[in-house]
């Protein structure tokens, strides 16, 4: 089967409190007796003080270009409060941990993230609790999103400008 | 004497101009205008709002089962420099393989970081540049789903709509990521927008004349 694969994922912009947590040995040591043997990280615009580590072979990337196939490969979704890599990891239905940035005002997407997490479909942390919530392990009994059914809002949107419905 | 008469058609002119805007508010708000009052055969001429990153996703999402055979043409409206969406814009046409679109860029109102002082001429200018374009087009739908640039665009043709021009129905869908809070966008729109869609039951409590579906995402 190869390595189980952590990815943490910042999105487009930075967020080095989460990149920094899950560097510290002690999360790494966590990340290592859960089973897994390799971190992915996707640091966006911030820093990255590229670490080694004994156990895990650790891999610092910017951006990449096909983000789905980046999830499809990896057991384990470390991720910013974004809508768009939550959605796209649930649609995979894969572990997805979600940590809060709270240095970010007005920040929106956390209302998502607590709302998924609220469902079951995630969990959700701050970058202090992280380790914690690893330790849980909660986060690996997931409810499985459901699949929108895709002409909902076709037949909506035909009904509200007068067309025949077939 | 002349004089008084004129003034006195004008003040006539503008209260109706403001009874037929606060008429319309409220048959929006009352949800009376959810649904069109007559079939139609004809395709409509539909304006999309492109905002950014996300909003654009969800849009194309949003528009994935649409029927372009009924929905046709279709004016893309940006913001100039938002490369990313243009491609993902161009990329969701070419897989539904109609070529009867447009894309339309115009200027920003704000970039992020703008000082406040100098985004209210900017906004100005892409109020005035909107003014021909939703003239021009008169669309039948406007379809949005956020971001600012879509303000201009509605409010334009809201008026449009009150002046007897053109008829045009706003749809606006509020984003997946808000469920307990509107966006500004949503905010304003309550009052214009014919359809509210909101993607979480929570939100829907919040405002009566908001729809829920169902899971759109």
């Amino acid at each position: 089967m190869g390595a189980k694969k952590v990815f943490v994922t910042v999105g487009t912009t930075k967020f080095d409190k989460l990149i920094e947590e899950v560097s510290k040995d002690e999360v790494l040591e966590v990340l290592h007796s859960l089973g897994y043997t390799f971190v992915q990280f996707q640091v966006g615009t911030g820093d990255s003080n590229e670490r080694k580590h004994p156990k895990i072979h650790i891999k610092y990337d910017r951006y990449f270009e096909n983000f789905a196939q980046e999830i499809e490969s990896s057991d384990l979704i470390i991720s910013h409060a974004g809508a768009g890599t939550c959605l796209e990891v649930l649609k995979q239905h894969k572990p997805l941990i979600v940590v809060i940035n709270e240095d970010l005002m007005d920040n929106h997407q956390i209302e998502l993230a607590q709302q998924l997490a609220k469902d079951g479909y995630l969990q959700c942390c701050t970058p202090r609790t992280l380790k914690d919530t690893l330790l849980e392990r909660k986060f690996l009994q997931f409810k499985q999103y459901p699949n929108p059914d895709p002409r909902l809002f076709s037949r909506y949107l035909d009904k509200c400008m007068g067309f025949e419905i077939k | 004497m002349e004089d008084q008469l004129k003034i006195e058609l004008a003040i006539l002119i503008a209260v109706l101009i403001l009874a037929r805007i606060l008429y319309l508010v409220h048959k929006i708000t009352t949800g009376f205008s959810r649904e069109a009052s007559s079939k139609r055969v004809t395709p409509c001429r539909t304006v999309i709002c492109i905002g950014s990153g996300g909003h654009t996703t969800e849009m194309l999402t949003l528009m994935a089962s649409l029927d372009f055979a009924k929905y046709s043409p279709r004016y893309y409206i940006m913001a100039k420099t938002d490369t990313t969406s243009y491609a993902k814009v161009r990329k969701f046409e070419e897989t539904k393989n109609h070529s009867n679109y447009e894309i339309i860029e115009i200027p920003r109102s704000r970039v992020v970081g703008q000082s406040y002082i100098t985004s209210i001429f900017t906004t100005l200018y892409s109020i005035l540049y909107s003014v021909p374009l939703v003239c021009k087009i008169r669309p039948d739908l406007i379809l949005c789903n956020g971001p600012g640039t879509c303000i201009p665009i509605c409010l334009i043709s809201f008026l449009l709509k009150a002046a007897f021009i053109s008829d045009t129905r706003i749809v606006f869908i509020e984003s997946f990521c808000r469920t307990e809070t509107f966006s500004l966008s949503g905010k304003i729109l309550m009052y214009f927008a014919d359809n509210f869609l909101v993607q979480w039951p929570s939100l829907k409590q919040k405002l009566k004349r908001a729809e829920y579906i169902g899971q759109l995402m």
